[in-house]
């Protein structure tokens, strides 16, 4: 016990260049990411900005302002909206990327495939507020491209960004166009481990190069693309805030209304620090719980998983 | 006979394939390339032009209007300025907060590592949430200055594991075993070897944390008053999105002309905005891939 102690001391006295090496992040970390978590608090108090978060009184009934947020009007709204668009994005975006993957493997000129993939790249680097403000331009109906297009088909053309209809498909598929190709990288490095011996095999039997592709390429890649549909699962509560609020606009706002967009309105808008708190929190908490779900299935799948 | 029969049919069905499989590629190219491209050329052309559907391959009525009214602009060249200070100041000290720390937490002899690691990773799965976070950065007393964009931040659990996993890979641990017995301390031995044998790993994580200064907004929008500080991301949201809404609310033929102008400037701004990601982006692509590479072995 004695020496125990002394061991696990002396190791940390030994290292202590180490921990030094630490001690930055792990600063910034215990100041922004560990200490707000203990402002999670707010979401069950009354909250008064002059009163600080200990000197707030407890909200009574405990869970009021989550219920404020499961009473509310917008409530069935924007967790349907948050569900949906992160739902549509999973089953469209999903195979994509594989395919670009299994095509780009296909492709044997070495510069032109090097110069595609640098091409199918390049969308990814653009920033959410010029993808949006892309959207805009190629969208606008009277001077954009589909403007352009419907008038030589003598029709004029709908404002598609201010339609709620078109809403998450115009999310979706601008998303897929900007990251397919990169997120088909992974992909391209489960293909790129596949036993060449196979290849050979295959063609000393006669198979074709679309046979090798559906008896090789595609069942070997099929658990790295199963482990990622299953971490896409484990975000289902997550549509990131950046695209959707540059996005939105008065009118497509019954789509558009997602949670993350709401806890800011509510809380930075409209300083509802608490109801915006709960529901983050609401939010977090799901999320999470479906993470840890997720992790232990994959962990059960195969071997491997998150933590 | 028959064996040559074989393989005539077999190189047939892979010109097919190749036919089909290039169609393909050809699609896709000029799905993603014409839709920039039109940006390109409408900065260039005349705003009635593009408006009137004339502008498909090159600049017509070539014009520099855009880009003249633009750089008019003395925020544009502000936030230039700022989003560069960001971008440098954010790179080197999200380099000198996340690689000790990843070396730190490669070390196997390290007491506590497991325990550190998830206090890490952690973070990426559950947050505080946007206004405790807020309140924090308030009491710091960091709120509307420009440290606000650099440093609190600036830990990523994901980088730190992406360089971790580059160290514990590709550092032999004999290295350290004799430098311990030369009588070389963690800190020199970090310092004057494992820096210098890493600088894949860093040149990845630096053009990672670069990119995602450059293109990212949402912190400003929350942390930044002062328009003084505002970062090229946030005054473009305004020259872009924000008043598009509005624009769009006009009607009449002097509305008309007031927004192909101003679409004029907006094609200019993307360029200007976007070129210098562009240009560079060939050249570290292949650092880029590395990275995702490195980051799947332990994602």
């Amino acid at each position: 016990m004695q020496s125990t102690r002394y061991r696990s001391v002396r190791r940390i006295t030994r290292n202590w260049g180490l921990y030094l090496l630490l001690l930055p992040s792990l600063v910034l970390l215990v100041m922004f990411a560990y200490k707000p978590m203990y402002g999670i608090i707010i979401a069950f108090k009354d909250y008064k900005n002059s009163l600080g978060i200990m000197g707030s009184p407890w909200s009574d009934p405990l869970l009021k302002n989550f219920m404020r947020f499961f009473n509310s009007f917008q409530c069935k709204t924007t967790i349907r909206n948050t569900l949906w668009l992160s739902l549509y994005s999973m089953l469209a975006g999903f195979p994509i990327p594989i395919m670009l993957a299994l095509m780009i493997n296909q492709i044997t000129a070495k510069r032109f495939r090097k110069g595609f993939q640098t091409i199918l790249y390049l969308p990814h680097f653009i920033s959410t507020v010029v993808m949006v403000g892309l959207l805009l331009i190629w969208l606008s109906p009277s001077t954009g491209l589909i403007g352009t297009i419907y008038r030589m088909f003598g029709k004029e053309a709908p404002n598609l960004m201010g339609m709620a209809s078109a809403f998450p498909s115009l999310y979706v598929w601008s998303d897929i166009w900007q990251h397919a190709g990169w997120d088909s990288i992974i992909f391209l490095a489960a293909l790129s481990s596949i036993d060449p011996t196979l290849y050979e095999a295959a063609t000393v039997d006669g198979a074709s190069r679309w046979q090798k592709l559906c008896y090789i390429d595609l069942p070997l890649i099929l658990p790295t693309a199963c482990i990622m549909l299953i971490l896409r699962a484990g975000n289902l509560m997550n549509v990131g805030f950046e695209k959707v609020f540059l996005m939105q606009n008065d009118l497509n706002m019954q789509t558009s209304e997602v949670i993350a967009t709401y806890v800011y309105k509510m809380g930075l808008k409209n300083n509802q620090y608490a109801v915006s708190t709960a529901v983050n929190l609401f939010n977090n908490v799901i999320n999470f719980v479906l993470l840890v779900l997720v992790n232990g299935v994959t962990r059960k799948l195969g071997d491997t998983s998150l933590w | 006979m028959t064996h040559t029969g074989h393989r005539v049919r077999r190189q047939g069905r892979d010109v097919v394939f190749d036919a089909i499989l290039y169609s393909i590629c050809a699609v896709l190219l000029l799905i993603i390339l014409y839709p920039l491209w039109f940006i390109v050329i409408a900065s260039f052309s005349d705003p009635s032009a593009v408006a009137g559907g004339h502008v498909w391959v090159w600049p017509v009525g070539f014009t520099l209007d855009g880009y003249d009214e633009l750089l008019k602009q003395p925020k544009v060249w502000l936030g230039y300025r700022n989003t560069i200070a960001y971008t440098v100041a954010g790179t080197l000290i999200g380099l000198a907060v996340n690689i000790p720390a990843a070396y730190a937490l490669s070390r196997k002899d390290l007491w506590g590592r497991k325990g550190l690691m998830g206090l890490y990773v952690f973070t990426m799965f559950f947050s505080g949430g946007l206004i405790p976070i807020f309140l924090t950065v308030q009491q710091a007393g960091l709120y509307n200055t420009f440290w606000v964009l650099v440093l609190p931040f600036s830990v990523s659990a994901y980088n730190i594991i992406v360089a971790r996993t580059f160290f514990e890979t590709s550092l032999p641990p004999d290295l350290w075993d004799a430098a311990q017995i030369d009588g070389c301390g963690n800190l020199r031995f970090f310092f004057t070897m494992a820096l210098p044998l890493s600088k894949a790993v860093i040149s990845v994580i630096a053009l990672w944390t670069a990119v995602g200064q450059w293109n990212s907004y949402f912190n400003a929008l929350i942390y930044i008053r002062d328009e003084n500080l505002y970062p090229l991301q946030l005054i473009m949201r305004n020259i872009l999105i924000t008043n598009q809404n509005f624009a769009a609310l006009g009607t009449g033929e002097a509305a008309m002309i007031a927004m192909r102008r101003a679409n004029l400037v907006r094609y200019a701004m993307i360029i200007i905005a976007t070129v210098p990601i562009m240009c560079v982006y060939p050249f570290i692509q292949k650092y880029f891939d590395q990275g995702v590479m490195i980051g799947a072995v332990k994602g």
